[in-house]
């Protein structure tokens, strides 16, 4: 069986330049499938690593229409410390944690920027949730601890060069509503641009600085129990109702649920999965057309030749053999290439998308068994592109092969 | 009498050309001997090469039986012939034949892959073969960086590579000049001493009377004439 191997290889090596241009076609194909899905997988990353405060045990409670966005000076009702108790009272919340979420103004080295800012709650189990949810980590300096005041720390975009000309170091000062903060710590650069690009502060210095009295921005609550999580929202909303004496559907607040959320990234993702598929199916099929073709003309081309392996003595299905090796190999090596190239080729792409949006969130993600399975499934495409073309050859008359 | 290697019964070649029949061969009965050099002469188009084919196992024939060592092969499967072909026969063509990708040697060796036979043995086979039409110095060589003459004489080496018992030779001086063409007519000879069958289509008689041992005249598909050697002199039977 070697033996066929090799001579099926001599005979490709033997038509070099067309060998590879018949590989193109499977080289392309699996390069896109191998980057598209790379990418792919990279893209959900980043996708749901922008809902990075989505988890399946928490709920976010938000005065209606502002969501995450900068609190207009409407008439919405803003959430207060009453609602705060109103909510603590349904039964199965385990944790519950009010935030304040503004925009500021901030200047540093004559510089003036307009900033988010959001809130450490005051207690220490409280700040310590608000650090776990959203997975903050320091890289300098140390956490502003709860009660800490007159302090802040950072997002990694707004300590770089990117908000400010100047970069910003830890000990230094930073005037905020026109009051002066040291920044004691920088967060580490995280796959969420909303952790990215904020400021926190204590929750008594936020209010101060922006004469806030009774207003809450958010309100997380963290279950016990996530399969009741519907059902708490329910019951969450219905006692808000009952306190502010509205209708259902007339509410001023929203209740979200992470369900909700993340299955509108799950229709996003399967339409882009979808879009994938399809092009990968349509590059293969060329790809395996493109092999069905060259082994074609190669039958035609080598007539003679399979008259002469006849007439020493090569039966049909040693002939049949050399074929199917033949077109394997074609594929094998357009399976290698195209899985070598697509994965250089998602690199790339989430490099130069990263070096452009000057972010880290289009991550490749390299998967050992997308790269067999696609080399595998190269070798069967050119494996049934050649079954015909190598059947007529084996089925060649040796007579009428040799009359030539 | 000496045995029979192949024999001919009443073999007819009927092509169909659009709506007419053409009588390649017709009710050609022959019988070789071992040990016979023959030489099947005729004008083109008197069947000569479609018989060579027919007693190749290239083809089959539409009417009549051909027997080789006694086995009637006119009815068996491809894959029987190619057996047969690839252990009785060895097959040397005007046109050399040999396959471009793949060196002298390596052409050599070809048939005997075809057998399962092991790389070590196929390579001592055919450097063997190789030293016995002296090109041991041309065996890492392709097809066309070899004369016409070379070319022969590595299709000899192959056609004996898996110790046939007939050669079959479709004019093998045809591309050579009368020089190399005698050098191939020598090896021939001497494998036909050393009692290999060897049955060849030429059309130049002078060719056939010096070397043959016995001539078979086609024309028109039609057997003419057979003609055996005495000595110098030639007996028509």
């Amino acid at each position: 069986m070697k033996d066929y191997f090799l001579l099926a290889f001599n005979n490709l090596k033997h038509r070099g330049l067309r060998s590879w241009l018949t590989i193109l076609g499977i080289f392309i194909g699996i390069a896109a499938v191998v980057a598209l899905i790379s990418l792919g997988q990279g893209l959900k990353e980043a996708i749901t690593g922008q809902f990075s405060t989505l988890s399946a045990d928490r709920l976010v409670i938000t005065s209606a229409e502002t969501g995450f966005g900068p609190p207009g000076s409407t008439a919405v009702k803003k959430l207060t410390e009453r609602d705060l108790d109103v909510i603590k009272e349904v039964q199965g919340i385990e944790k519950i944690i009010s935030r304040l979420l503004r925009v500021v103004k901030a200047e540093y080295n004559n510089e003036l920027n307009f900033i988010f800012t959001a809130s450490i709650p005051n207690n220490k189990e409280g700040a310590e949730a608000v650090y776990e949810a959203f997975n903050l980590k320091v890289e300098k300096g140390k956490k502003l601890e709860a009660g800490v005041k007159g302090k802040v720390i950072l997002g990694s975009d707004i300590a770089s060069s990117n908000t400010f000309d100047k970069k910003i170091e830890v000990g230094k000062q930073i005037k905020i509503q026109d009051k002066d903060f040291e920044v004691i710590g920088i967060l580490k650069k995280s796959g969420s641009f909303q952790v990215n690009q904020v400021i926190l502060m204590n929750e008594e210095d936020m209010k101060d600085i922006l004469n806030i009295k009774d207003e809450i921005d958010i309100i997380a609550v963290q279950v016990s129990d996530k399969d009741r999580i519907e059902d708490m929202a329910e019951e969450i909303k219905r006692k808000l109702r009952q306190d502010r004496n509205q209708k259902e559907g007339e509410e001023d607040f929203s209740v979200q649920t992470p369900v909700q959320a993340l299955s509108a990234i799950n229709t996003i993702l399967n339409i882009i999965n979808l879009i994938v598929t399809g092009i990968a199916a349509i590059s293969l099929l060329i790809g395996g057309i493109g092999i069905a073709n060259t082994m074609f003309t190669s039958v035609l081309e080598r007539r003679k030749e399979i008259g002469i392996m006849k007439a020493v003595g090569a039966k049909n299905k040693d002939v049949l053999k050399i074929f199917v090796i033949e077109s394997g190999l074609l594929g094998l090596v357009g399976g290698i290439g195209g899985a070598l190239i697509g994965l250089s080729l998602a690199y790339l792409t989430s490099f130069s998308a990263n070096s452009a949006l000057n972010t880290d969130l289009f991550k490749v993600s390299p998967s050992v068994p997308l790269l067999v399975a696609s080399i595998l499934f190269a070798i069967i495409i050119g494996i049934i592109a050649g079954l015909i073309p190598s059947y007529q050859a084996s089925k060649l008359k040796p007579v009428d092969a040799l009359r030539q | 009498m000496s045995e029979q290697i192949i024999k001919l019964k009443d073999v007819c070649k009927i092509y169909q050309m659009g709506e007419t029949e053409v009588k390649a061969l017709y009710n050609v009965s022959i019988d070789i001997e071992k040990g016979d050099f023959v030489a099947i002469m005729g004008p083109s188009g008197s069947g000569k090469s479609t018989g060579l084919n027919l007693v190749g196992s290239l083809d089959l024939p539409t009417l009549g039986n051909i027997y080789l060592d006694s086995q009637d092969i006119s009815h068996l499967t491809e894959s029987e012939l190619a057996q047969i072909r690839g252990q009785k026969i060895g097959f040397i063509f005007q046109q050399f034949n040999l396959i471009p990708n793949l060196t002298a040697k390596e052409n050599v060796m070809l048939p005997l892959l075809f057998q399962g036979i092991d790389k070590e043995e196929r390579e001592s086979r055919a450097e063997e073969l190789l030293n016995l039409v002296e090109l041991q110095d041309r065996m890492e060589h392709y097809p066309n960086q070899l004369s016409g003459g070379q070319q022969q004489r590595v299709a000899i080496a192959r056609a004996l590579a898996n110790n046939p018992e007939v050669i079959l030779a479709d004019e093998p001086t045809g591309n050579l000049d009368t020089k190399t063409g005698e050098k191939v007519l020598e090896f021939l000879n001497k494998l036909n001493e050393k009692g290999t069958t060897i049955i060849m289509v030429t059309h130049d008689q002078d060719l056939a009377k010096e070397h043959a041992k016995t001539i078979y005249s086609l024309k028109d598909g039609s057997l003419e004439g057979v003609y055996k050697r005495t000595g110098k002199s030639w007996k028509k039977l």
